[in-house]
């Protein structure tokens, strides 16, 4: 019951900032609503006892990516957008289009679930901590690619000083 | 925390609730009972202030970024540091020079930042590319 409640919570306050997004005319007014939205989610993957995909939405969603957004909204000069038309002429369409493909999917869902039996949910307290999980599953089977990302993150820091400066 | 039902994120529940309340009381309040009368002064953003001039909108410095890309970058790296934190003590020695070889790779480019300047704000190098 409580679980229930805390989703639908989560997942009502994503989707209506994930509109709010979009529909705000003031750039910053959008970011804010995003690190709502992004923090909804997170929520909810604590809600799925996903603590580290939690962990990784908090610091690096809402933290790290947002400030990205929040510097380029900087960078950018936001009088030009003020003044353009938001959106597009087809818009009806695109509504339409998405309304009808949220149609399609909840039939989908709701008529093929006799074909698709979803297996007992396994209980909570069974679960190990998905921190642990990830750890152990790092540390063995992707110690590789684990290194590799390493050198992904010091390419992408060089990349970085070579391309935001004139000169190196 | 070991167990990993919802119980045991009640506190932080309770919490959420708490300052969403707080805050959504004090907002709706402000606006029930206070009254507004906005003049030029007012919405000045330092009243008591120098009289602005300008926009405050303007491009910034690509530096700004280069700060945020390089904060992103080492966040990216630090989140790496939760499950190993967790299994530290199972690995042992093992975690620890994976992690020592880790962090060494990503050393290289701290030092590589810091020796192009892009962590220096006040670099005269920096200063005479800007007026370039």
């Amino acid at each position: 019951m409580l679980d229930q409640i805390v989703f639908y919570f989560f997942a009502v306050l994503a989707v209506i900032s994930a509109v709010m997004v979009v529909t705000r005319r003031n750039v910053v007014q959008s970011a804010i609503f995003l690190i709502t939205a992004l923090l909804a989610t997170a929520g909810i993957f604590l809600q799925l006892h996903a603590e580290f995909l939690f962990i990784v939405q908090v610091i690096l969603y809402a933290g790290g990516i947002m400030v990205l957004f929040v510097f380029v909204i900087m960078l950018v000069s936001l009088d030009v957008s003020l003044n353009q038309v938001q959106f597009n002429r087809q818009w009806w369409l695109g509504l339409l289009l998405a309304l009808v493909l949220g149609a399609q999917l909840t039939i989908a869902v709701a008529v093929g679930r006799a074909g698709l039996p979803l297996g007992e949910p396994a209980p909570a307290k069974m679960l190990e901590p998905s921190t642990q999980l990830v750890g152990r599953v790092l540390f063995s089977e992707y110690v590789l690619p684990f290194e590799i990302a390493s050198i992904l993150l010091l390419v992408a820091m060089i990349g970085a000083v070579v391309m935001a400066k004139k000169k190196i | 925390m070991t167990g990993n039902d919802l119980q045991s994120y009640a506190p932080l529940l309770l919490h959420l609730t708490l300052a969403m309340a707080l805050s959504g009381v004090l907002v709706l309040l402000s606006s029930l009972v206070g009254w507004r009368r906005p003049s030029t002064t007012k919405s000045q953003p330092y009243e008591c202030g120098i009289t602005p001039t300008g926009d405050a909108r303007e491009p910034f410095s690509v530096k700004f970024y280069l700060v945020a890309m390089v904060f992103i970058l080492f966040d990216v790296e630090a989140i790496f540091l939760y499950p190993w934190a967790y299994i530290f003590r199972e690995l042992r020695w093992f975690g620890f020079v994976e992690m020592i070889l880790y962090i060494g790779i990503l050393l290289v480019g701290y030092f590589y930042l810091w020796k192009k300047g892009a962590l220096d704000w006040n670099r005269p190098a920096v200063r005479r590319d800007r007026a370039s």
